[in-house]
């Protein structure tokens, strides 16, 4: 008898459990953003980045992130939360990235995303921007005798990382030359690298920017070189979870005012000085007229902490890309009006 | 499992209600989940659906034993991962079971040297974690084996680089006949061991039935080349130049050394338990009856044989199907050093590129419990099959 009545106790309290996750798992269509709350109460940003890729998110020996694409996450803190340290980051792999974003566990992903339609229509995901132009490459060592892709012969075989954009363009570019090849995919970008490094394979591929990176973790840098070929087209951005446009505007123009400061000559330094300016595009991103920031229902120096606390694009880049060696020429990841293809939509 | 438990105490209401109660849980915790799961989906604009397993998978796999590439579908890529799987989990079994019976024979050793090589080897392997040991085999076999071009070569036949074992690809005719012959050897094999037993039973004659077996097993694939139309002939690698300092051997078939150091490790770690199992096996057999069976004059490979290991078997069957069916869920490690299983291909990339998170990873989970049954039934069976029979 005494067993049966522990029975119930325990299936009436699981039941209870039950029924309250019910009704917290709803709410779907408000107009607030449920994301922008759920953060503001929780404090920190929840922001998915790589397991190391310096210049775009690596940490230091003493687990401080940095990177352009720790910088977006780092703006959306300083934008709803006042500070953009406030940034709660969780390494992860390729494979897992898509996963951990749908589950709920970040709220952000900025890790060298390539913005691709399957992507972006399919698995309950949106992309709010381009913060790096990319295209996929090839490394090979520099004593190969190989020059450029078009040395390469049938039996090769490419070391990369699975669940990537560049295990598919792999395939369209190989079977195009009709070579045939031997694919070596880890989870790990580590893994990958210490492969290639050990003869596993004879080229590496991916992003050139990850290609850039990776080859100062070698350990002979210099024996390799990337070829000079870009395969694909590779546009890496921050992404959001489908179903709350509000935060989607909030990352999407964190993204933009950095972008947008940088064309009209606002830097961390200058910015707050600006709140003067006669130009009223200046104006209206340090925050002294207009109300921008109430569409998202933040208030209005929004974009001027951004501005302050993370910087322009062009000083982003120039910390974490340009001086650090891994890509000093900016190519097309230069402004519009410079010769690049960086254009964003004005904030007004 | 013992469907018994599962039937309901009629006569019995007070077991009856939290039995019904136990079921209704479950049903409504299901109901609730799979409820749950399918707003979330809606919500979240996810298509739920089996339909994508007939697209092309678009992404090529390193290594297959069936013909594929990626023109071909998703439940094609399925099966490369379930094969290399099931192919890496009968490889680590095999050698597992290989070292853990040398192992644990070992401990019991009078030998002291034998037995405390058994003792630190159990002790090393056993503690280590696996995923550390399968990057230790993995990296040092990458570090160890030569390149292509300094190949370690065995006969010119056989060659062992960085890139993998390349050995001589089999190149059949009729190998149908070959299979059948072989086949054929098998069932006459259980046929002579049958008459044999009867004849030792019943006559108390002694018929060598392990050397008969041995000579049917050969001479009937034999006879199948000589009169049956099987030929067999080799491909052997040959080493091509594919730049100034990229070499390669083509031909042949290719082990890769993903493979090597996931069979590698899997193998030893599990050995390690297997041995254990081994020694307490033995340990488990009463002195009293090796005294017996040398009392009545019965050589020391027949006791070993005939009186101890079968009682011995019963103690180390169940334990060790419990660590074949962790080594089979254990090569799901595979993916960390890059061995296309079911895990990398299927749970990883064909996911990632389909976003079908819920359909794949109950198709995997759904696939590892299957495996996990069968390994469990044929244990069952086998352990069965050993058991002392009450006449
Ligand atoms: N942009 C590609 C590739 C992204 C990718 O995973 N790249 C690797 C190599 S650069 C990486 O980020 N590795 C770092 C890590 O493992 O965290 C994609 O979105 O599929």
């Amino acid at each position: 008898m005494f067993n049966t009545f522990k029975n119930l106790i325990l299936i009436v309290s699981a039941s209870l459990v039950l029924i309250a996750c019910g009704q917290q798992g709803g709410g779907a269509g408000s107009k607030k953003s449920k994301t922008l709350q759920n953060t503001q109460k929780a404090g920190f940003v929840k922001c998915g980045v790589s397991q190391g890729l310096p210049g775009f998110s690596n940490a230091d020996t003493a687990g401080n992130w940095s990177g352009i694409d720790v910088d977006v996450c780092r703006a959306v803190a300083a934008a709803v939360l006042g500070d953009a340290d406030k940034v709660k980051y969780t390494p992860l792999s390729a494979k897992e990235r898509f996963t951990a974003l749908i589950a709920g566990e970040i709220d952000i992903l900025s890790r060298n995303t390539t913005w691709t339609l399957s992507r972006d229509a399919d698995i309950g995901l949106t992309f709010v921007g381009v913060n790096f132009y990319d295209g996929q490459g090839f490394m090979v060592r520099k004593n190969s005798g190989i020059n450029s892709v078009n040395d390469f012969q049938s039996g090769i075989s490419a070391c990369t990382n699975t669940g990537t954009t560049t295990e598919l363009n792999m395939r369209d570019f190989f079977n195009s030359k009709n070579i045939s090849y031997e694919p070596i995919a880890f989870e790990k970008a580590d893994e990958v690298v210490a492969a290639y490094d050990a003869g596993r394979c004879d080229t590496y591929t991916t992003d050139k920017s990850g290609l850039a990176a990776q080859r100062t973790k070698m350990t002979a840098p210099d024996d390799h070189k990337v070829l000079p070929e870009t395969i694909s087209k590779e546009p890496l951005g921050p992404v959001v979870r489908q179903g709350d446009a509000v935060w989607e505007d909030i990352v999407r123009w964190s993204l933009n005012v950095m972008i947008e400061a940088e064309e009209y000559g606002i830097t961390s330094s200058n910015a707050s000085s600006l709140k003067d300016s006669e130009n009223p595009q200046i104006k209206r991103l340090v925050g002294s007229e207009g109300e921008l920031g109430s569409a998202f229902g933040l208030d209005n120096e929004w974009s001027l902490r951004i501005i302050e606390q993370v910087g322009n694009y062009g000083e982003i880049y120039e910390k974490h890309i340009a001086s650090t060696g891994i890509m000093p020429d900016r190519g097309p990841n230069e402004l519009w009006t410079k010769g690049g293809i960086l254009y964003v939509a004005p904030a007004r | 499992m013992n469907l018994k438990t599962f039937s309901l105490d009629l006569k019995n209401k007070k077991r009856l209600i939290p039995q019904v109660l136990t079921l209704l849980f479950i049903v409504l915790l299901i109901s609730y989940f799979t409820f749950n799961a399918q707003v979330n989906m809606d919500n979240r604009g996810i298509a739920f659906g089996f339909g994508f397993l007939t697209q092309e998978a678009s992404f090529d796999i390193g290594f297959s034993l069936i013909d594929y590439d990626g023109s071909r579908s998703y439940a094609r890529a399925f099966l490369v991962g379930l094969l290399n799987t099931l192919l890496v989990s009968v490889i680590g079994i095999i050698i597992a079971t290989l070292i853990g019976v040398t192992v644990g024979i070992g401990r019991l050793s009078s030998n002291y040297l034998v037995a405390k090589f058994a003792e630190v080897y159990v002790e090393i392997f056993r503690n280590i974690p696996l995923l550390l040991q399968l990057f230790f085999w993995y990296f040092a076999a990458l570090r160890a084996l030569p390149l292509p071009e300094q190949a370690m070569n065995f006969n010119d036949i056989s060659y062992l680089t960085v890139k993998g074992w390349y050995v001589p690809k089999f190149i059949w005719t009729n190998f149908s006949i070959f299979i059948y012959s072989v086949i054929a050897a098998f069932i006459a094999i259980i046929f002579v061991s049958k008459h044999a037993k009867k004849q030792r039973e019943e006559f108390g004659k002694h018929i060598p039935s392990f050397y008969i077996g041995i000579t049917l097993l050969f001479a009937l694939p034999f006879l199948s080349f000589l009169i049956g139309g099987v030929e067999l002939e080799f491909e052997i690698p040959v080493l091509k130049q594919m730049s100034a300092t990229i070499f390669n051997f083509r031909g042949g078939v290719s082990i890769i050394p993903e493979l090597m150091a996931l069979a590698m490790a899997l193998s030893m770690y599990t050995a390690t338990f297997i041995a254990e199992n081994v020694r307490a096996g033995i340990l488990g057999v009463g002195k009293g009856q090796k005294e017996a069976a040398a009392s009545i004059g019965l050589t020391k490979a027949q006791i070993l044989k005939l009186v101890v290991l079968p009682q011995a078997l019963r103690i180390i069957i169940p334990p060790t199907t419990n660590q074949y069916l962790n080594l089979t869920k254990n090569s799901s490690l595979a993916a960390a050093i890059a061995y296309p299983d079911i895990v990398l291909v299927f749970a990883g990339t064909a996911l990632m590129q389909t976003g079908r998170a819920i359909e794949i990873v109950s198709i995997t989970m759904g696939t590892y419990l299957l495996l996990s049954l069968s390994i469990s039934s044929f244990m069952n069976w086998y352990n069965q099959s050993v058991a002392i029979k009450e006449k």
